[in-house]
């Protein structure tokens, strides 16, 4: 796997909970105040 | 964290990934009421929260803590198999982390909530008593030794 691969984020979580639903999948929320 | 491609890979594999980012979404930080970043929320498919991580933690440590959020996931829809298996994994597969301990404990409590046989909380006292002797989850069960 290459070391520049990322986590593809999502930015709404009401459409993620609707997601996690239908998958049934946990949501997992990284809440960051890190340099954009 | 997040560059390191074990990370990313367990994260994809595992969760519907969401990030806010505290001058982009204020209203959301409120919402799940967060005093500190890095925080990590794990939400059950239902929306409750399931696991909180506050603070940085180095790779091992942190996918320690991922594998018991998915144990508690799997708690609160009482699969006790499923998560037996994930509290086992911080024990098999990051044994010296500080989830491994708290991972040993909440496995034991899945197979006794499983069976509800008292003897699944006995043998859990009993091994404390050669691992993690020092923990604060050994502690919690010396009630069965």
């Amino acid at each position: 796997m290459p070391e520049t691969m990322t986590v593809q984020w999502q930015h709404d979580a009401d459409a993620a909970l609707d997601e996690a639903r239908r998958s049934n999948r946990p949501v997992l929320i990284d809440f960051t105040a890190a340099p954009t | 964290m997040y560059p390191n491609p074990r990370v990313v890979e367990f994260i994809e594999d595992h969760f519907i990934p969401v990030r806010f980012h505290i001058k982009q979404h204020p209203t959301m930080w409120h919402r799940f009421g967060i005093r500190w970043t890095p925080t990590i929320l794990v939400l059950s498919p239902d929306g409750k929260e399931q696991y909180r991580i506050e603070g940085y933690l180095p790779v091992d440590e942190f996918l320690g803590q991922l594998h018991l959020a998915l144990g508690f996931c799997a708690v609160s829809r009482k699969d006790w198999k499923a998560a037996e298996e994930q509290f086992q994994a911080t024990v098999d597969d990051f044994p010296q982390t500080d989830a491994a301990p708290e991972g040993l404990y909440w496995a034991g409590v899945a197979r006794y909530s499983a069976s509800h046989d008292g003897a699944e909380l006995r043998k859990l006292g009993q091994q404390f008593k050669t691992r993690y002797q020092n923990s604060s989850w050994a502690k919690r069960a010396s009630i069965w030794e």
